[in-house]
C-alpha cells in the first residue's frame, strides 16, 4: 500500500467505527427508551400490551393489596384516570398510599393491567418525582399539604 | 460573629481572585514579571481565606447553630460528631463551597510547585483558573449563600437526609471534587497554551501529572459512590446509569483518554491540537456535570433542593466557558504546529485508537444523558433512557479497546509489530481461553457471553502481567540480571500494568455478578431457612432498637454451611425520627470476593416478614480494580520523569517539580 492509501484506510476505518457508533445508538433508542404516562394520558392515547412504558401518579388511598407472598397490587391514579398495576417484589422504603410514585413495564395482554417490574421512589418526602409533580400540576390537581415541591 | 467572618472571608476570596484573573494574564501580555508574579501570590491568598470560609462553615455545624439556615435545614443536634462534619458538604451549598476550595487549592497547587514553569505560561494558567473561580465565588455569593442566617433561631435542626448519613458520604464528595475540579488544572494550561499560541512536549509533560492525579481521585471518588449506593441504598445495584452517575463518568472517560493521548504528545510530539481539545473537553464534561446535578434539572437524591435562578446561573457560566474555551480553540489551533509522524500499527497508533473509543463512548453516554432533556425541552414528551440503552451501546463499544488494552504497551513507537506483539501474548490469550471454557462448562449451559467475558479479563490481567516480564527480561535473562532489570523500570511502566490489570480486575467483577447472581424474594417466619449461593440463612427474629437519631427494627439471620453456623448477621430498616424517613440497612457478609446481601421488606399479612436475598459472586472485584487503577496512577505520578525531566533554572533550590 501507498502512504497515500494507508492513511485512507485509517481515516476510512475511525469514520467507519464512528458510523457504526451512531448506527448503535440509533438502535438501541428504539429498542430501550420507555415514554412517560400518567393515567389520565391513556384514556386518550393507546398503549399495545407489551410496550414497555412508564407509568407514574399517585397511589390511590386504600388501594394497595399484599397478594400471594412477594406479589403487591396497587392502583394509580391522578384524579381523571385510574391504572390496576401489579407488582412482583420489594417495594422502596418510601412507596405509601396518598405519595408519588413511578412504575416501569408494560400492560398485560388484555391491556388492562399493568405490569411493573421495577417501582421507583427516589425521592424524599420534601418532594415528588419531578415528572409526576409536572404533569400533576399541568393537570391542575392539588398535591395536598403546604408547598411539596422544593 | 464566626459565621460573619466566614461570610466575609468569602467575599475577600472574590475579590483576590478578581485580582488574580487579571493581573498575571495583563503581565503576561506586556511582558511585565512583577504582575506575572502577582498571580502566585493571590493564589495563595485566595485559598487561605476559602479555607477560613469553608473552616467556619465547620464551625457552625459542630457546634449546631441553628440560626444558620444552612445548619438548620441539614443538620441535627443529636447526629453523631461525624454526620455533623460531613454534613458541610451534604448540602448545595456547602458541596458548592467545597467545590470552589478545591478548585483554589489547585490554583495555589500550580503556585507552590510551578515555579519551573516559564513566567507566562504559569501567569495565564494562574489567570485562567481564577476566571472559573471568580465565576463560582460569584455563582455561591449571589444564588446560594451558605452563611445566611434565620431570626429566630429554631431549637432544633431538620436533619441530614438520612441517605446521607454514612461514611461514605464522608469520603465521596470530596474525593469526587478532587478529580472533577482537579481537571481544571488541564483546562486552564490548554487555554494558557491557546493564549500564547505556543505548544511543546515540555507543555504536555507539566500536564501529565496534573491529570494523572485529577484521575486517579476521580476514579477513587466514582467507585467510592458506587460502593455507597451499592450497600447504603439497600437495592443491591451498583451501577444504575442514572444520570448523576453519567455526570462524573464522562469526565472519567474523557480525562482517560487525555491521560493517553498526553502520552503520545509528550514522548512524539504529535496529537498536539487533539490534546489541547481534549483537555478543554474534559473540564467542560465536569462542568456540565456540575450543572447537571447542582441545577435541578435531574432529580436524584443529589439534587438538594431546585431553584430555577442557580440552573440558569451555572448555565451561563457553563456557556461562557465551554464557548469561550472552544472559540479560542478554533482561533489558535491553527498555529499550533503538528509533530511526529508514525505507521497506524504503532504505540501512537494504539493510542489514537484507545482515543477514538474512548471519546466516542463519552460521546454515547452524553447522548443518552442529555437526550431526554433535550427531547422533553423541545416537544415536551418525556422519556426514560435506562440501563439497557446504556449496556448495549457502551459495553459493545468498549468490548474492542478492552481486546486491544494488553497490545498497546507491546507496540514499538513509530512502528510496530501486531504479529510479534500478538506472539509474545500468547500466554495471556491461553490463559484467558483456559478460564472461559473452565467457567462455561462449570456452568455448562451459562451464558456464552458471561464466560468469554472473564476470560477477556484474565487475558488483561496476562497481558499486564507479560509487559512487566518482558521489560525485566525474566527467563531469557539471568535471575540476578532480571531482577536488577526490574528494580531499574520507569515506575510508569508498573502504574501502566497496574491499571490495565485492574480493569481486567473490574470487569471480571461486573460480568461474574451480571451473569451470575441470584436473587431470592421469600416470606420468612422465625425459624425458617433459605438457600443462596451454596449458604443456608436461618432467620431468628426481629428485634426493635433505638439509635442515636433514629429507631430500627431488626432481623437477626445466621449463616450455615452443612449444618453448621459459620457467621450471623443483622439487616435492618431504620426510621429517622426527625424527617420520619425510613430507610433499609442492609445485611452484608463478605465470602471471599462475594457476597451474601440481605434487605427487609415488609412484614405480611399472616406475620412473616418478606425478605430479599442476593447471592453477588465476585462482586467486591468491581472496586478492587479500581483501587488497582487508582494505586497505578499514584505510582505512576511517582515516576521520576515527571518530577526532574523538566530543565532546570540556574537556581537548582527551584527544582523540584510539579508533580508534588
Amino acid at each position: 500500500m501507498t502512504r497515500k492509501q494507508k492513511r485512507l484506510a485509517v481515516i476510512g476505518g475511525g469514520v467507519g467505527f464512528l458510523l457504526a457508533a451512531v448506527l448503535l445508538v440509533m438502535f438501541a433508542f428504539s429498542q430501550s427508551v420507555a415514554y412517560f404516562y400518567v393515567p389520565g394520558d391513556l384514556e386518550k392515547t393507546e398503549i399495545a400490551p407489551g410496550t414497555r412504558i412508564r407509568l407514574g401518579g399517585l397511589v390511590e388511598n386504600g388501594s394497595v393489596k399484599r397478594g400471594e407472598g412477594k406479589t403487591v397490587s396497587f392502583v394509580v391514579t391522578d384524579t381523571i384516570g385510574t391504572v390496576p398495576v401489579t407488582y412482583s417484589g420489594i417495594l422502596p422504603d418510601l412507596f405509601r398510599e396518598g405519595q408519588g410514585v413511578v412504575t416501569e413495564g408494560a400492560f398485560d395482554p388484555a391491556g388492562k393491567l399493568f405490569v411493573a417490574d421495577t417501582v421507583l421512589a427516589k425521592h424524599d418526602e420534601t418532594y415528588m418525582p419531578k415528572d409526576v409533580a409536572d404533569r400533576l400540576k399541568a393537570q391542575g390537581v392539588s398535591l395536598g399539604g403546604k408547598e411539596t415541591i422544593r | 460573629m464566626i459565621v460573619e467572618f466566614g461570610h466575609y472571608a468569602l467575599v475577600l476570596a472574590l475579590a483576590t481572585s478578581i485580582l488574580q484573573s487579571l493581573l498575571p494574564v495583563i503581565g503576561a501580555w506586556r511582558g511585565e514579571r512583577a504582575l506575572m508574579q502577582s498571580g502566585t501570590t493571590a493564589a495563595i491568598a485566595s485559598f487561605c481565606l476559602l479555607a477560613l470560609s469553608f473552616g467556619a462553615l465547620t464551625y457552625a455545624h459542630v457546634t449546631s447553630d441553628f440560626s444558620v439556615v444552612n445548619v438548620w435545614e441539614n443538620s441535627h443536634s443529636m447526629i453523631p460528631l461525624l454526620y455533623k462534619y460531613s454534613g458541610v458538604w451534604g448540602n448545595h451549598e456547602g458541596s458548592m463551597l467545597l467545590w470552589l476550595l478545591i478548585l483554589m487549592f489547585f490554583s495555589a497547587l500550580v503556585a507552590v510547585f510551578g515555579r519551573n514553569l516559564p513566567d507566562t505560561l504559569r501567569a495565564n494558567v494562574l489567570g485562567v483558573q481564577a476566571w472559573v473561580a471568580t465565576a463560582f465565588a460569584l455563582f455561591i455569593l449571589l444564588t446560594s449563600n451558605p452563611f445566611a442566617r434565620i431570626i429566630p433561631a429554631p431549637g432544633e435542626g431538620r436533619d441530614l437526609n438520612p441517605v446521607l448519613q454514612d461514611v461514605g458520604l464522608a469520603i465521596h464528595p470530596p474525593l469526587l471534587y478532587l478529580g472533577y475540579v482537579g481537571f481544571s488544572v488541564c483546562f486552564s494550561f490548554a487555554v494558557a497554551a491557546l493564549i500564547d499560541g505556543r505548544i511543546d512536549a515540555a507543555w504536555a509533560r507539566w500536564v501529565r501529572p496534573w491529570t494523572l492525579a485529577a484521575w486517579s481521585f476521580l476514579t477513587a471518588g466514582i467507585a467510592m459512590g458506587s460502593y455507597w449506593a451499592y450497600y447504603e441504598l439497600g437495592w443491591g445495584g451498583w451501577w444504575f446509569w442514572d444520570p448523576v452517575e453519567n455526570a462524573s463518568f464522562m469526565p472519567w472517560l474523557a480525562g482517560t483518554a487525555l491521560l493517553h493521548s498526553a502520552l503520545v504528545m509528550e514522548k512524539r510530539e504529535a496529537l498536539k491540537i487533539w490534546t489541547v481539545l481534549l483537555a478543554i473537553l474534559t473540564f467542560s464534561l465536569s462542568l456540565l456535570g456540575t450543572f447537571l446535578v447542582r441545577s435541578g434539572v435531574l432529580t436524584s437524591v443529589h439534587a438538594f433542593a431546585t431553584d430555577p435562578t442557580r440552573g440558569v446561573f451555572i448555565l451561563i457560566i457553563l456557556m461562557l466557558f465551554i464557548g469561550g474555551a472552544l472559540s479560542l480553540f478554533a482561533f489558535r489551533a491553527v498555529r499550533l504546529k503538528a509533530g511526529g509522524l508514525f505507521a497506524p500499527i504503532s504505540r501512537e497508533g494504539a493510542l489514537v485508537y484507545n482515543n477514538l473509543i474512548l471519546t466516542t463512548a463519552t460521546a454515547t453516554v452524553l447522548t443518552g444523558t442529555l437526550y431526554p432533556l433535550a427531547l422533553e425541552a423541545m416537544t415536551g414528551a418525556k422519556i426514560s433512557v435506562g440501563p439497557p440503552f446504556f449496556n448495549i451501546t457502551f459495553g459493545l463499544l468498549m468490548l474492542p479497546l478492552l481486546v486491544a488494552v494488553p497490545f498497546g504497551p507491546l507496540l514499538a513507537w513509530k512502528r510496530g509489530d501486531l504479529l510479534g506483539a500478538a506472539q509474545r501474548l500468547f500466554a495471556a490469550i491461553g490463559a484467558g481461553l483456559i478460564v472461559a471454557m473452565g467457567v462455561f462448562y462449570a456452568r455448562y449451559g451459562g451464558p456464552v457471553m458471561a464466560a468469554a467475558g472473564i476470560g477477556l479479563g484474565i487475558y488483561m490481567i496476562g497481558g499486564a502481567v507479560t509487559d512487566i516480564v518482558l521489560r525485566s527480561g525474566s527467563g531469557k535473562l539471568p535471575l540476578a540480571t532480571a531482577w536488577a532489570r526490574l528494580k531499574g523500570l520507569p515506575r510508569s511502566s508498573f502504574g501502566t500494568a497496574l491499571a490495565h490489570a485492574g480493569v481486567g480486575v473490574t470487569l471480571i467483577g461486573i460480568v461474574a455478578v451480571t451473569a451470575y447472581e441470584t436473587e431470592t424474594i421469600v416470606e420468612m417466619k422465625p425459624g425458617m431457612t433459605a438457600e443462596a449461593g451454596g449458604f443456608t440463612l436461618r432467620f431468628d427474629g426481629m428485634r426493635e432498637g433505638q439509635g442515636p437519631n433514629y429507631t430500627e427494627e431488626a432481623a437477626h439471620f445466621d449463616i450455615l454451611r452443612g449444618g453448621v453456623v459459620v457467621d450471623d448477621f443483622w439487616s435492618s430498616k431504620r426510621i429517622y425520627t426527625a424527617r420520619r424517613m425510613p430507610t433499609t440497612e442492609a445485611g452484608i457478609r463478605t465470602f471471599g470476593f462475594s457476597q451474601l446481601y440481605v434487605s427487609l421488606g415488609d412484614p405480611a399479612p399472616n406475620g412473616a416478614m418478606v425478605i430479599r436475598i442476593w447471592w453477588k459472586p465476585f462482586i467486591l472485584c468491581i472496586w478492587l480494580g479500581t483501587v488497582l487503577m487508582m494505586i497505578g496512577g499514584a505510582v505512576s505520578l511517582s515516576d521520576r520523569r515527571l518530577r526532574v525531566g523538566v530543565p532546570k533554572r540556574a537556581k537548582a533550590k527551584l527544582a523540584m517539580g510539579a508533580a508534588e
